[in-house]
């Protein structure tokens, strides 16, 4: 690809738009995980017994062990959303400005 | 594979009441190691074999520079999803939580979470960059728009620190399980998979190496979900009850159901939180898997399937734990070393024989739950697959660290890019080797260390030295050469620095007495990668020279092709 064609991508408004858009994106979810795993370390850090609390009376089971299961599944989910979005409408997104610089 | 788990479960029904056979014979208390078990042996050798016919047809594709690294870059998501799995559920992993969940419950959880949840950050973050801006190793990414000596100096420097911590892990587990599982001596585990290993990487490169850590990764995951399932099945699947019962018969007691001593102050916890987060983001060995697949896309895909699968993983190592804590405490007379006075087993107060720790350690509960879950059969089947995935972590490490000093210290740094692939392969297969003799000098130096701390640091360098510079590099357009080398070196001499001072280098593996480690907290992160970070910013905006405008003025190009994959290597779309 030649020297014109970035710049011709990089002169489109479309694309300061869409790497704008993408990367607010990315920061949102890496925020939330962020948010998430931290939350969870720092509970742990500073309120043991809360996370050793037990789900309900004559249970064993701790509060603490559901919470760490749904940041594992928080986690995957999180993932596919951001993989799922990237892969269908900023890939289209991108497709369509590199067509614009190409052509 | 549906015909041979078919053969294990009948054989199962009919082997579960000769389960703990194996590990009841004489033992000395001292050493660990057990009678020769043929049927690991034979599975073992099973799968070496099948693993060798792949190499054979995987060193028939491989011929250029490209393909000995990246598999000429064409793995699916899928597939590739699965290879990183494989590639990041290490031994470690595998037998170090459930050894951790085995001896205190819940923190077993805190840290299987934390193993986990640097992948989204790589998501989000890094992998349709690196796939869009690298070709072969992560310094092609760092260093696109930097001068190439420097950066790829560091970035190789970076590599080889990381692969060199986790490569002991590796190999000590090796060394580990073959004296519990086959039987055999610590010296002839390293050897082997060592020699292995080296067959993998040396005859089929990339394409071997993807297809052991794939098969690899299947037979973990079927064989992990397999003694997870047979643990919840003795409960009517009802985690209440399987917790209740380890509580009941667990020394701690009510304890493993709440947070313990693995974190204790903030500031470890948040350190030991970074490192895991953002480490992950700095392993050579993973990211290089990301140059494999054809384009952004799939290097998106594979990601989100990686982390899917570790997920799980996690999730089934929580239940296995939990699964050796109900079965092994009551048979200790199967799975528990006598604790000898004299000759005699001692009594405690209680008139009870004492125990002394699992048979070959802590980080056997796994080994020891398939046997009580399994029998001898399906033993064998978990031993296999055990030290299957050690071959295919170090195979992967020892490709990552070989294409650091072939494709940029010689070919880069020595010959300045003048170099044909044949050479640089030549090369590369020529540190192959070399790395191979050192990971087998490591197993046998470190050879009593606890594995799972041996990768934390491991991520700590990774987090404060390769993170740092790999994610300015890319993002922050005012960064510059001599920032990211100043940066990433600070943090790689401190990460180590600090590690090798903090309790659990200075006083359990030096053996300096307890309360003289210099830094107190758990892992170096919270410094060390703040400290990168701060150089890198500094050192780039005090860097006016002709060189960092030049730099600057490359981010424009960089972006646009990070971003939208123009240009990209071996990309097919655009």
């Amino acid at each position: 690809m030649s020297q014109a064609t970035y710049e011709r991508i990089r002169a489109n408004p479309k694309f300061q738009a869409f790497v704008k858009k993408r990367n607010s994106f990315s920061i949102v979810m890496s925020i939330l995980m962020i948010i998430a795993y931290y939350g969870y370390i720092l509970l742990i850090a500073f309120d043991k017994p809360f996370l050793a609390t037990k789900l309900g009376p004559g249970l064993v089971t701790s509060i603490g062990i559901p919470m760490g299961v749904g940041v594992i599944l928080f986690t995957i989910i999180l993932t596919w959303i951001y993989v799922r979005r990237a892969n269908t409408e900023f890939d289209v997104e991108a497709e369509e400005i590199i067509k614009e610089a190409t052509k | 594979m549906s015909v041979s788990i078919k053969q294990i479960l009948s054989g199962l029904a009919l082997l579960a009441l000769a389960g703990g056979a194996l590990a009841a014979g004489a033992d000395l208390g001292q050493t660990t190691k057990q009678a020769t078990n043929w049927t690991a042996i034979t599975m073992f050798a099973i799968f070496v074999g099948g693993t060798m016919f792949i190499t054979k047809w995987a060193a028939s594709k491989t011929k250029s520079a490209a393909d000995f690294y990246t598999a000429g870059g064409g793995i699916t998501g899928f597939q590739n999803g699965l290879a990183i799995a494989g590639d990041y559920m290490s031994a470690a992993s595998f037998l170090g939580i459930s050894g951790l969940v085995f001896a205190s419950g819940f923190d077993g959880l805190i840290f299987s979470i934390g193993w986990l949840v640097g992948w989204p950050v790589i998501t989000f973050l890094m992998a349709e960059r690196l796939r869009n801006l690298g070709k072969f190793t992560f310094a092609d990414v760092a260093s696109y728009r930097f001068a190439q000596t420097p950066l790829r100096s560091f970035a190789a420097t970076g590599t080889l620190v990381v692969v060199a911590f986790y490569l002991i892990a590796q190999m000590v587990g090796a060394g580990q399980l073959i004296k519990v599982l086959f039987g055999l001596e610590y010296i002839y585990a390293v050897m082997m998979v060592g020699v292995i290993m080296m067959m993998y990487v040396l005859f089929g490169g990339m394409t071997a190496t993807t297809w052991v850590q794939i098969i690899k990764a299947v037979m973990l995951l079927i064989g992990a979900s397999f003694m997870a399932i047979m643990v919840l099945m003795q409960f009517n699947f009802s985690p209440e009850m399987l917790f209740a019962k380890a509580v009941e018969v667990h020394s701690k007691h009510d304890a493993i159901m709440g947070p313990g001593a693995l974190i204790n102050d903030p500031i470890s916890a948040i350190s030991v939180g970074m490192a895991l987060m953002f480490g992950t983001a700095g392993l050579p060995h993973i990211l290089m898997r990301f140059f494999t697949v054809p384009n952004a896309k799939e290097a998106r895909k594979s990601v989100a399937w990686a982390t899917t699968w570790i997920g799980y993983f996690y999730i089934l190592t929580f239940i296995i734990g939990f699964g050796a804590v109900v079965m092994l405490i009551q048979d200790p007379a199967a799975y528990y070393v006598p604790k000898m006075v004299d000759g005699v087993q001692a009594l405690g107060a209680d008139g009870l024989p004492v125990w002394d720790g699992l048979k070959g350690g802590g980080n056997m509960a796994a080994v020891h739950l398939a046997n009580a879950v399994g029998g001898n059969m399906f033993l064998g089947f978990i031993s296999a697959v055990a030290f299957a995935t050690i071959l295919a972590v170090v195979a992967g490490l020892t490709l990552s660290g070989a294409s650091a000093v072939s494709h940029d210290l010689y070919a880069s740094v020595w010959r300045h890019g003048n170099v044909d692939s044949a050479t640089e392969l030549r090369v590369s297969k020529i540190t192959t080797v070399i790395l191979g003799i050192i990971a087998v000098l490591l197993g046998i130096i470190f050879e009593k260390q606890n594995v799972a701390f041996m990768v934390m640091l491991a991520f700590t360098v990774a987090c404060s030295a390769n993170f740092p510079v790999l994610f300015m590099s890319v993002l922050w357009k005012n960064c510059t050469t001599r920032g990211a080398v100043a940066g990433g070196t600070v943090g790689l001499i401190m990460s180590v620095a600090l590690t090798i001072m903090s309790p659990a280098v200075w006083e359990v593996a030096l053996g300096h007495p307890k309360g003289t480690a210099m830094f107190p907290y758990a892992s170096a992160a919270i410094f060390s990668m703040t400290a990168a970070f701060f150089v890198i910013w500094l050192v780039s905006i005090l860097d006016n020279s002709a060189q960092a405008q030049k730099e600057r003025a490359l981010f424009g190009d960089q972006l646009t092709r990070s971003e939208t994959g123009v240009g990209a290597s071996g990309a097919s779309g655009h």
